[in-house]
């Protein structure tokens, strides 16, 4: 070692600052994977990620826990909301996805039903899994799913066209700011080798 | 250069050190920091050409509307592999390079902490080199979904995406060990009397940036690995199939990327702080506040990440928070500014390459500082999202700001560690064409980002064709003009008039009072700093 520590030198231990900073480095590499449980609670206070079924101020994760469906208190007929409906399907999938409903105009607190053409394009049997995505985020804690066809996987035979309903209601108490809520679903490809897609329930 | 140095060593230096291999087992198994740092250095410039040549493609290719020479695919693998490569094979290496060199003859130690980590965190650097550029000739071509390797697209591409993923991971393993080595270097090992508040302001800006690296270079290794098991593991970190999201990897991104920003401008800003003073022929104006202002950037730096994701969907709230933290770090920035400027105040300059390079820098730095105050402005920065602006802007701050910076260092110290003086005419004549070039290819993507056009495409509407053009025509002559430097580096590497132990009057930092090029053994008793 060309390193020579001159006695003159007040002797400082490498050895020990060398250990702080892998601790350092070892807490920020934690860190970042304690980001992910940290996003998920963000997420789920504040309804930041346009996750639907999140329940603000619970700490239930998506997906487990079922959907509190209360009857609508009140209609508010003061105002006006237009829901945006998008299908797609990703990658790997041979469908074809269409919402038969491209926008609905209505009041918060009404009980509303819309309408996705689904066809499989393949010679094969498929199972897919369709994900909601709403936006603005912070209007999908509003957005309540009475019955979804997101809410179980769908199976489609060979060529097999199917209308699928979702059935919602935009609660009133939505932010007066929101005029626009776009609902937008993604239809996955549930494989057998994919256990965590399978247990999949989505609202 | 190689074999120069060590004859010149060899001849007043034979204590016990001196059986080094020659040739390339010196390279190979040094451990000194002279040596590492010259590696590290050559191996950024030749990252530098090689990701400046991708650039020549894109610049080629957007000369005039339509496709001209190559397909999306392979224009989309140019503009990632562009930034991947610039960002983590030539601006970081190159200051890590700088800081191999200067740091411990500016602090009057021997050498750095742990020499053999310091070589291996170079020799990982060509390892990792060779895998990113070896993807170009894989199945499905190079990563080409952005360098920021955002998800779902980063989720569907080919091997090239596991490859790129290995060698950023490795990159990641050669900065922080490079980190560690700085820290201990400069904490522990300064000359007598030399107390942290008497440390040249480049040493200052260094501990800072080493401070950074070890702090958020672990998160990107968090979120590459999560892409990682994403991609073949089955987890769904980001895949909403299970339940993941896309966007949380942008904010673990973030975390990181944005004091990635910083530790590629601090050491710039420490290598400008030491030149200005030189040719000013004054000390440093607001020592001090410099200090301060680099560590309050540090700091802040770490909870602005989220303006670059305005238009993820925010509430109000979270935009107005990133909106004012970014919006504040322009009053350390501008504390730097300033006090570059009171340097100058009453000086008696002389405008030396090095000189030239680092008024360019202070100049142009500021422009890319207020184009980043625009950005910062919510209402503008969802306009401006993703157009040629944000790409105007960051390359005033990466190219006129860190590797200008690099180039005014290079002309600074060459002489130093050459022994010989660099071509002056020649290197005025580089800077002149660089500056010119740089400002004809990235001043009018300023107007093409206000007029809508956006970044990463290879073909444009037609309204926008003039400016490309201009942009083209610099670009290529930018490119160009950095031909002259590698001439001119080499040139002076391999000979010319001798520099003398103190080639600048006004400088006087520790590395002056060494013969010129230093002997391959330092400081070995400490000098006392009064």
């Amino acid at each position: 070692m060309s390193v020579s520590v001159n006695t003159s030198m007040p002797v400082r231990s490498h050895r020990q600052l060398l250990i702080k900073l892998l601790a350092v480095i070892a807490l920020a590499f934690a860190f970042g994977f304690a980001l992910v449980p940290l996003y998920d609670v963000f997420c789920q206070v504040t309804g930041l990620n346009g996750k639907t079924g999140a329940k603000p101020g619970t700490l239930g994760l998506a997906g487990i826990s079922k959907p509190v469906t209360a009857p609508p208190s009140s209609i508010d007929r003061s105002r006006t909301v237009t829901v945006e409906f998008m299908g797609t399907v990703m990658p790997g999938l041979p469908w074809e996805m269409t919402p038969l409903t491209s926008s609905l105009d209505l009041h918060p607190g009404e009980l509303q039903q819309a309408m996705f053409r689904v066809r499989n394009l393949s010679d094969k049997t498929i199972v897919g899994q369709a994900i909601p995505s709403v936006s603005p985020g912070l209007a999908a804690q509003h957005f309540e799913k009475l019955d979804c066809f997101c809410f179980a996987q769908q199976t489609l035979a060979p060529g097999e066209t199917k209308d699928m309903p979702l059935t919602f209601i935009v609660k009133p108490e939505l932010d007066k700011d929101i005029r626009t809520i776009t609902l937008a679903y993604a239809f996955f490809i549930v494989t057998d080798t994919n256990p965590a897609a399978k247990n999949l329930a989505s609202r | 250069m190689n074999t120069t140095t060590v004859n010149d060593t060899a001849g007043h230096h034979d204590h016990d050190h001196d059986h080094a291999p020659a040739g390339l087992m010196r390279w190979l198994t040094s451990t000194n920091h002279k040596d590492i740092g010259t590696l590290y250095l050559w191996f950024s410039l030749f990252m530098f050409f090689f990701a400046g040549a991708l650039a020549m493609l894109i610049r080629a290719e957007l000369f005039q509307p339509g496709l001209q020479y190559v397909q999306p695919a392979v224009f989309n693998q140019l503009t990632t592999m562009h930034g991947l490569i610039m960002i983590f094979g030539a601006i970081m290496p190159s200051l890590v390079g700088f800081a191999n060199w200067q740091v411990p003859l500016m602090i009057g130690a021997p050498d750095m902490a742990f020499p053999r980590l310091n070589n291996w965190s170079f020799w990982l650097l060509p390892a990792a080199g060779t895998l990113l550029i070896a993807t170009f000739f894989v199945p499905g071509g190079a990563i080409s979904g952005g360098w920021t390797m955002y998800p779902p697209l980063y989720m569907q591409g080919g091997i090239a995406y596991d490859i790129s993923i290995l060698a950023v991971h490795i990159l990641g393993v050669s900065s922080i060990m490079g980190a560690i080595n700085i820290i201990v270097t400069i904490l522990n090992m300064r000359a007598p009397g030399m107390t942290l508040m008497k440390m040249p302001l480049f040493v200052w800006t260094w501990l800072i940036t080493a401070f950074l690296l070890v702090a958020v270079m672990p998160v990107l290794a968090c979120a590459i690995t999560m892409l990682l098991t994403d991609r073949n593991f089955g987890t769904h970190f980001f895949d909403a199939a299970g339940g993941g999201d896309p966007v949380m990897f942008q904010h673990v991104f973030w975390f990181f990327g944005h004091p990635e920003v910083y530790i590629m401008i601090l050491p710039a800003f420490g290598i400008v702080s030491t030149i200005l003073p030189t040719f000013a022929r004054k000390p440093l104006f607001g020592y001090v506040s410099m200090v301060y202002a680099v560590a309050s950037i540090a700091f802040l730096s770490f909870i602005v990440w989220a303006h670059h994701m305005f238009t993820t969907g925010m509430p109000l709230g979270g935009q107005l928070f990133f909106m004012y933290t970014t919006m504040l770090i322009a009053i350390p920035t501008g504390i730097k500014v300033f006090n570059w400027v009171a340097t100058l105040w009453r000086g008696s300059i002389s405008f030396e390459t090095p000189m030239l390079f680092s008024l360019a820098f202070v100049i142009l730095f500021t422009i890319g500082g207020f184009s980043g105050l625009v950005l910062a402005l919510v209402p503008v920065d969802i306009q401006l999202q993703d157009t040629y602006y944000v790409v105007a802007h960051f390359h005033y701050v990466l190219f006129s700001g860190s590797a200008m910076a690099i180039m005014a260092g290079v002309y600074y110290w060459l002489p130093k560690w050459t022994g010989h003086m660099y071509d002056e005419k020649l290197g005025k004549l580089h800077f002149w064409l660089t500056a010119i070039a740089f400002n004809i290819t990235f001043f009018p993507m300023h107007f093409l980002g206000l007029a809508g056009m956006p970044r990463r495409i290879p073909d444009y509407a037609l309204q926008f064709a003039d400016f490309n053009a201009i942009a083209s025509v610099g670009g290529l002559l930018l490119g160009a003009s950095q031909l002259l430097f590698l001439y001119i580096v080499v040139k002076c590497a391999r000979g010319g008039a001798p520099a003398g132990d103190q080639p600048w009057e006004g400088a006087d930092t520790l590395e002056w009072t060494l013969s010129s090029p230093p002997p391959y053994h330092s400081f070995v008793t400490p000098p006392l700093v009064k």
